[in-house]
C-alpha cells in the first residue's frame, strides 16, 4: 500500500542571496516559514512544486518539505528544515538573527 | 613564495571575466541554474543551506601577510566578519550573496589567490605538510612540487571531465602531517643512494569506503615525476568507473583492479607519455625552486625567552604544546590554534585575520601556513621573538594552548551549513572542548585526535582520528558513531567502529567514558591514548562505552 501523504510546504534557495524562501499560497516567496502554504493534497502539491521550480530565474532547488500544521503555521518534522529555517547553531547569524526581514 | 608571472595573472584575470559574464547570464535569467551549476562549482561556488559557499583555494597552504589581510578584507566587505579554514587548506566563505562573489574573484586575483578547481571532478588544490620548509626532520620543501602540480592541473585539458574529484597531497618528512596515505595520490620525498626522489602512492581516501594508500612506485626519479603522474591519473580517467558516483574514486580503481595491474598500466602509459614532456617542466620547476628559497634566518640573543619561559608559566604552557622544532637553531615553528575552547574549530574573525598577518610580517619572515587539522602556523619565528608573539596572540583570543589535545578537534560545518551533511559536527566540538577544559583533564589525557564528520563522505577524517565521531541521521534523529584507533600519520590506520551510536546528547558524556577508561588502564602518564588502544584493543573502551551490556551479559 502507497504510504499516506503528509503535509508538506515548498521551499527553495533564493537565486540572489541563496537563502531559504518558502512559497505562500499567492505565490510569493517568503523568507518566513509561518506564512508558508501547507499543502495537504498531494496532486496539489505536485502541481505547486511544477510551478515553483519553474520560477528558475527567482529561486533554485525548490522541493517539497515535510511539514506538521500549527497555530503559527507549518512547523518542521525532520531537524534539517528545523536548522535550515532557524540558521547555524555556533552563530546568531541567518533566519535567526533576520526575523522580520522579507 | 611562489610569485605570479605574467601568464598565471592573466589566467586568473581572464577565468574571473568569464566568470562575471556567467553570474551575469544567470541573474539576467539567460543561463537556467542547470546551465551555470557546473560553472560556479568550477569557480568553488557552492549553494549551501542557508546561503552560497565560496571555497578558495590557498595553495598548499602557504599565505603571506598580504593575502591573509585581503582574506581578512573579504570577509568584513562581503561576508559576516570570519572565515572558515577547512581540512583541505582552504577557507571558505559561507555567506556571499551571488552578485558579489565576481567582485570577490577580483580581490583574490589582486594577491595572486583563486577559487579555480576547489570543486567538480578535478584535481583540487594540492595539500602538502604545513611545516613545510621549517621541519627539522624535513628532506627537503615540498611546496615547489605543489606549486608544479597545481600549474600543471590548473585547466589540464585532459582533467577537467574525470570520473570524480582527485586529491594530491605532498610530504617531504618521514614523519607524514599531510595524511597522504588518505588522497587519491600521496607523494613522499624520499633520498635513495644519495639522489632526490618521490614514493608515490596511489588509491587512499576516506569518505564511505575508506582505504589506505597503496605504494605505487617506491622511487621515482625528478624529471620522471610529472610524467608519472599524468600516467596515473590518465589511467585512471579512462578506466575509472562513470556508471557509478561511489566507486568513481580511484580507490575503487586500484581495488577492483589490484595494485599490479594498476602499476602496470601506469608503466604501460608512461612510455607514451614520457617523451611529451620535453624538459620544460624541470626547467619550471628549478623556477619555482627559486622563489621558495628558505628566508634569511637571522641571529639574536635569546636570554629574554629563556627568562619568560622560566617565570611565566601560561606562556611555558603554550611553548610546550604548540611550538615545534624547527630546522633552524634559535627558530621555533609556532602553531597557533584556531580551537579556543567552546568556539568553532578552524574559523577566524577578520581581526584575528589581521593580527596573524601582523605577527607573520613582523616576526614570521612574512609566512602563514594554514594546516589540514584547521589552525594557522607562523613557520619562522625566532625564539627572542616567541614572547612578543604569546603577547599579541593572548589579545586577539588566539593564545589557547591545546594544540595535539583533546579540544584541537578536526570538525567539518556539518548540518549547520552544509548541504550534505547528515547531522551537526561543530556543537559536538564545541561541547567536548568545554567539557573536558572545565575538568582541567586535557593536559593530563595528551595527544588526542578526536575528528568529527557530519557524513559520511568524512570532510572530518573521523575514519584517522584516534577518536572519529560520524554524524548520522537515524529515522529522523541526529546519531553518532564512534570509531576508535585511527591514526592520520605514516602509520595511517582507519579506526575500529566501537558499537551502536549515541544521540546528540550521548555523545559528548560518552567520549568522556573512554577518557576515564584510558586514564584508568594506561600504564604509564607516558602511554598515549592511542598506544595503549593498540595494546589492550577495543574491549576496555567498549565496557566504557556500553555499560548496559556489559550489566546484561554478567
Amino acid at each position: 500500500m502507497p504510504r499516506a501523504f503528509t503535509p508538506k510546504v515548498i521551499t527553495a534557495n533564493a537565486l540572489l542571496e541563496g537563502d531559504v524562501v518558502y512559497l505562500t499560497a499567492d505565490d510569493i516567496w517568503t523568507r518566513d516559514l509561518d506564512a508558508a502554504e501547507l499543502l495537504e493534497d498531494e496532486a496539489h502539491a505536485q502541481l505547486r512544486l511544477i510551478e515553483a521550480q519553474a520560477r528558475v530565474h527567482e529561486v533554485v532547488g525548490a522541493y517539497l518539505a515535510d511539514m506538521k500544521p500549527s497555530p503559527h503555521g507549518p512547523e518542521p518534522t525532520h531537524f534539517r528544515e528545523e536548522f535550515r529555517r532557524t540558521g547555524p547553531s555556533n552563530y546568531f547569524h541567518g533566519k535567526q538573527a533576520e526575523k522580520n526581514h522579507v | 613564495m611562489y610569485k605570479y608571472n605574467d601568464f598565471d595573472a592573466a589566467f586568473i584575470a581572464e577565468r574571473n571575466r568569464q566568470f562575471r559574464a556567467q553570474v551575469e547570464r544567470r541573474i539576467d535569467g539567460s543561463l537556467s541554474e542547470e546551465e551555470f551549476r557546473p560553472l560556479r562549482l568550477m569557480n568553488g561556488l557552492y549553494l549551501q543551506l542557508h546561503a552560497y559557499m565560496l571555497r578558495v583555494a590557498i595553495p598548499y597552504g602557504t599565505l603571506n601577510s598580504a593575502q591573509m589581510r585581503q582574506l581578512a578584507y573579504i570577509a568584513e566587505r562581503w561576508d559576516k566578519g570570519y572565515g572558515h579554514f577547512t581540512t583541505r587548506q582552504n577557507i571558505q566563505y559561507n555567506w556571499p550573496k551571488l552578485q558579489d562573489v565576481p567582485d570577490i574573484l577580483d580581490a583574490l586575483g589582486e594577491v595572486e589567490m583563486h577559487a579555480i578547481q576547489t570543486s567538480g571532478n578535478t584535481i583540487r588544490n594540492v595539500t602538502a605538510d604545513h611545516f613545510a620548509g621549517a621541519a627539522a626532520d624535513e628532506i627537503d620543501d615540498p611546496r615547489p612540487v605543489a606549486e608544479l602540480l597545481r600549474q600543471w592541473s590548473t585547466d589540464h585539458p585532459e582533467f577537467q571531465f574525470m570520473p570524480r574529484k582527485f586529491k594530491i597531497a605532498i610530504t617531504g618528512a618521514p614523519n607524514d602531517r599531510a595524511v597522504i596515505k588518505a588522497h587519491d595520490i600521496g607523494i613522499q620525498i624520499v633520498e635513495q643512494n644519495g639522489e632526490r626522489g618521490y614514493r608515490v602512492l596511489v588509491g587512499g581516501g576516506l569518505g564511505r569506503t575508506p582505504m589506505i594508500g597503496k605504494v605505487i612506485s617506491d622511487f621515482v626519479t625528478e624529471v620522471d615525476l610529472l610524467p608519472y603522474l599524468e600516467s596515473i591519473v590518465s589511467v585512471w580517467n579512462q578506466i575509472g568507473r562513470r556508471d557509478n558516483k561511489y566507486k568513481a574514486r580511484i580507490k575503487i580503481t586500484v581495488h577492483e583492479h589490484g595494485i599490479d595491474e594498476i602499476r602496470r598500466m601506469v608503466e604501460e602509459r608512461f612510455e607514451q607519455v614520457r617523451p611529451t614532456f620535453g624538459g620544460i617542466d624541470q626547467q619550471l620547476l628549478a623556477e619555482i625552486r627559486e622563489s621558495f628559497a628558505p628566508p634569511a634566518f637571522r641571529k639574536a640573543e635569546i636570554d629574554d625567552y629563556t627568562r619568560a619561559y622560566d617565570s611565566d608559566p601560561v606562556f611555558r604552557s603554550w611553548i610546550d604544546t604548540n611550538i615545534t622544532a624547527h630546522k633552524q637553531a634559535d627558530y621555533a615553528i609556532v602553531s597557533i590554534s584556531l580551537k579556543a575552547h567552546g568556539k568553532t574549530p578552524g574559523d577566524a574573525t577578520a581581526d584575528q585575520m589581521r593580527t596573524m598577518a601582523d605577527l607573520a610580517e613582523r616576526y614570521g619572515h612574512d609566512e602563514l601556513r594554514i594546516s589540514h587539522e584547521q589552525n594557522v602556523i607562523l613557520p619562522h619565528v625566532h625564539n627572542s621573538d616567541l614572547a612578543a608573539v604569546h603577547t599579541a596572540l593572548k589579545q586577539a583570543g588566539l593564545a589557547t594552548a591545546n594544540i595535539g589535545l583533546i579540544s584541537d578537534i578536526i570538525a567539518c560545518p556539518g548540518m549547520d551549513y552544509c548541504a550534505l551533511a547528515t547531522a551537526r559536527s561543530i556543537p559536538i566540538a564545541q561541547e567536548i572542548a568545554t567539557r573536558f577544559d572545565e575538568l582541567k583533564l586535557e593536559h593530563e589525557i595528551g595527544p588526542m585526535k578526536i575528528k568529527i564528520s557530519g557524513c559520511i563522505n568524512a570532510c572530518g577524517h573521523h575514519h584517522v582520528g584516534h577518536i572519529g565521531i560520524l554524524g548520522l541521521d537515524r529515522a529522523g534523529v541526529e546519531n553518532y558513531q564512534i570509531t576508535l584507533g585511527g591514526d592520520g600519520t605514516e602509520d595511517a590506520t582507519l579506526g575500529e567502529r566501537a558499537g551502536p551510536g549515541f544521540s546528540y546528547d550521548e555523545i559528548v558524556p560518552a567520549i568522556e567514558r573512554i577518557m576515564n577508561a584510558y586514564l584508568a588502564h594506561r600504564e604509564t602518564e607516558a602511554e598515549t591514548f592511542l598506544q595503549a588502544y593498540r595494546r589492550l584493543g577495543l574491549a576496555p573502551f567498549k565496557a566504557a562505552l556500553y555499560p548496559e551490556a556489559q550489566a546484561n551479559a554478567a
